[in-house]
């Protein structure tokens, strides 16, 4: 990708490599990673299950294993530092401060047996040594802004007690509290019911907006992406595949398996019984992948080069999106048209 | 709503539970009919009701009040034996395919299980049945039926449920979210398999699932579930253009799809889903509705028929207004 574009963004992972020795082998579980994320953005990672995404969050703020079972290369740069080669001392003071996580299961980042106005202080306390008494107030106004109801009464409670929904909004006040820059949010609304997803994702929009907060939403509904992300980046076996802007993608998908993935959901626009675009088979073993194009044994459009030849991420002369193919799909104008 | 044709009918069906020594209705007073060869989708956000639902028909637990009447035969009248008889063409699928399949046994022996409790003794009559089923859900039978579930993967997994619920040439298969756990690319490939299987062997369906657009593709007729009632019953396509309940209209305004890039969707529902053990007095859903008024506190609206095959429980249904 082009380095020259601007002065140094919020974060910019550069040629970044997860792996990990199991003892059936190494699996590639993140392999080759470039991407960079600008101020109060909100970049959108989508991929299937096992794609990635999981790992390279946690890689990026660096919460893996230290047992030696984890493979790391690449840079992480965050405000032009690299934390990878971050002390872990150093590392913390970053985590829950400059860079925030909120994971699917809102329990993982919770405490659920100490009352959530603590957990609350504690970080206000600990990371911005804000006075008890002060940071009991701000712990109010935070309850209050991700909008759970009665917010005073509400600090006593424990998070066992509360449904998946409020879980999942406590854990968002929490990583707010410590004022991040970035805050990564890896499937938040995944085990949550509809209408509760569309509360939780709307008061994240409002928190970034306000904030002017860069957030890295991962999930695997492009539905999702296309409603709530600027800009948005492809995974597949490890691997971005495409890369743009979130309407350049839906509207222009230049590469297959991102063309495969819209289709094989079913549109609301279509009427009851329309036969779904399956993609057949199932994305490769990380433990043995293909040395050509990952997606070519489930690629309608594959030739013989596709399955000896892995394709560079690359763009065309006139536009910064970026695709990994071969032989990428025409850009189909009269779509907009 | 009782239909001439109906292969299954649900009449004042009410499930109840016990939670922390109280009892509470999981599903109250519901009513339904499932005609020969439809699949009827049943949605709504968790707890709702539609997995005790799923359950109350093939009688896991029975219902606590009402009845299910099969192939026109009260089950809660069948002994254990006619009810044995009757289980093998009402099947059930589940969400966690993984979980459903006993881990230590082989593919071939858990596809035929259901035959061998049927009292089928001759061996390579059921190997042939297997092999067919498993061939049907496109499950290659050589290289599958010797090995144990933790080989495949969630999709293949799926499939092999499907082929055992298929083995026993079933009338009806309450499948109960039986795409969730799977990503959508292999969500389509099941799916497709579902709707291949429906024709291939005259199946009728009753399709559990929280997600609308998938519900919308296989189905003939939705049900939306809310707090263990119905809100509303209509055609597939009808309900997705014309949604009469306010709790309907707020699902659907809810689901992000790739049209609505960078735009505000509609205002999300605001406020949480009630405790089923303190549901609201009258509407169930009036906590939560914009278009409350004093009456739904005070009265329950009936699940009433607005226009043909058009159910809906709402003192105040959203189409009625526009005219
Ligand atoms: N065995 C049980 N004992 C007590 N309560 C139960 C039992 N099974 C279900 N419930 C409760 O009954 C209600 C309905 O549950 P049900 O499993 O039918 O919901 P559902 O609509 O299938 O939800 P989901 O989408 O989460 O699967 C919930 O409040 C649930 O907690
Ligand atoms: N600690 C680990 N040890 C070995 N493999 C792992 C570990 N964590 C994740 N993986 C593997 O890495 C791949 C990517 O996983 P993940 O990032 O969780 O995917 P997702 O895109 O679903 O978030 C998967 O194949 C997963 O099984
Ligand atoms: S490189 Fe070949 S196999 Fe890969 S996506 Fe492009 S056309 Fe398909
Ligand atoms: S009965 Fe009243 S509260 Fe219930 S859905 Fe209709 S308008 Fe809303
Ligand atoms: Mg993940
Ligand atoms: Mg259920």
């Amino acid at each position: 990708m082009d380095s020259k574009t601007s002065a140094s963004p919020l974060l910019e992972v550069v040629d970044l490599y997860t792996h990990f020795d199991t003892p059936r082998g190494v699996a590639h579980a993140v392999d080759g990673v470039s991407f960079r994320l600008e101020r109060g953005r909100t970049l959108g990672i989508v991929g299937e299950s096992g794609s990635g995404k999981s790992v390279l969050s946690r890689t990026i703020i660096d919460i893996l294993a230290k047992d030696g079972s984890v493979l790391n290369q690449g840079e992480v740069r965050f405000e032009g530092r690299d934390l990878m080669a971050l002390p872990e001392k150093d590392m913390r003071e970053i985590r829950g401060r400059e860079i925030a996580m909120v994971f699917q299961d809102p329990m993982s980042s919770l405490n659920p047996v100490k009352k959530i106005g603590k957990q609350i202080t504690e970080v206000l306390v600990k990371r911005l040594g804000m006075p008890g008494a002060e940071a009991k107030r701000r712990a109010v106004e935070l309850i209050e802004s991700v909008g759970i109801p009665d917010a005073a009464q509400q600090l006593d409670r424990f998070p066992m007690h509360l449904s998946g929904g409020m879980r999942q909004r406590v854990a968002i006040a929490i990583a707010l509290a410590g004022e991040p820059k970035l805050l990564i949010a890896d499937e938040p609304t995944t085990a949550l019911d509809v209408t509760i997803q569309a509360q939780i994702l709307d008061l994240l929009r409002r928190q970034q907006v306000e904030r002017n907060m860069a957030v890295i939403l991962i999930t695997h509904d492009l539905g999702i992406v296309a409603q709530y992300t600027d800009d948005v980046v492809v995974m597949y076996a490890g691997q971005i595949v495409e890369s743009c802007s979130t309407e350049e993608l839906i509207r222009r998908p230049r590469m297959p398996y991102t063309e495969a993935l819209m289709n094989s959901a079913p549109n609301l626009a279509d009427p009851p019984h329309t036969r779904l675009d399956a993609i057949p088979g199932m994305p490769p073993n990380l433990l043995r992948v293909p040395q050509g194009c990952r997606f070519a044994d489930r690629c309608p459009y594959a030739a013989e080069k596709c399955s000896t030849e892995m394709p560079a991420l690359a763009h065309d002369e006139d536009s910064s999106h970026i695709y990994a193919c071969w032989y990428p799909l025409e850009v189909k104008e009269a779509v907009s048209a | 709503m009782s239909a001439l044709n109906a292969l299954l009918s649900i009449e004042n069906m009410t499930v109840e539970y016990t939670n922390q020594g109280q009892r509470f209705a999981a599903i109250s007073d519901i009513n339904i009919d499932i005609a020969e060869g439809e699949t009827l989708g049943l949605v709504g956000e968790s707890g709702c009701g539609k997995s005790t639902t799923g359950r109350a028909i093939i009688q896991l637990p029975a219902p606590t009040m009402g009845k299910v009447t099969f192939e026109g035969r009260d089950l809660s009248e069948l002994n254990h034996e006619e009810m044995r008889q009757v289980r093998r063409r009402l099947q059930i699928i589940f969400q966690d395919p993984v979980s459903s399949l006993n881990p230590r046994r082989k593919v071939k022996d858990i596809v035929a299980e259901p035959l061998v409790i049927a009292g089928m003794k001759d061996a390579a009559e059921r190997e042939r049945r297997v092999r067919e089923v498993l061939e049907a859900v496109g499950v290659d039978p050589d290289t599958a039926m010797d090995r144990r579930p933790h080989q495949f993967s969630g999709g293949q997994c799926q499939r092999i449920c499907i082929a055992r619920a298929l083995i026993m040439e079933p009338k009806l298969i309450v499948c109960d979210e039986p795409v969730s756990a799977l990503d959508v690319s292999v969500q389509a490939q099941i799916l497709n398999l579902l709707e291949d299987m429906k024709e291939r062997y005259g199946l009728t369906l009753l399709f559990i699932s929280h997600d609308l657009a998938v519900v919308k593709n296989i189905s003939d007729r939705v049900a939306v579930m809310y707090l263990g009632k119905f809100c509303e019953l209509a055609d597939s396509a009808r309900i997705y253009e014309a949604p009469a309940h306010p709790y309907t209209a707020g699902l659907m305004a809810t689901i992000p799809d790739l049209s609505t890039i960078g735009a505000d969707a509609g205002p999300a529902l605001m406020g949480e889903i009630p405790s089923p053990l303190n549901p609201p007095s009258g509407c169930h859903f009036r906590t939560r509705c914009p278009h409350a008024q004093e009456r739904c506190a005070a009265e329950e609206p009936e699940f009433r028929q607005i226009e043909s095959g058009h159910h809906v429980a709402c003192h105040f249904p959203l189409t009625e207004q526009e005219s």
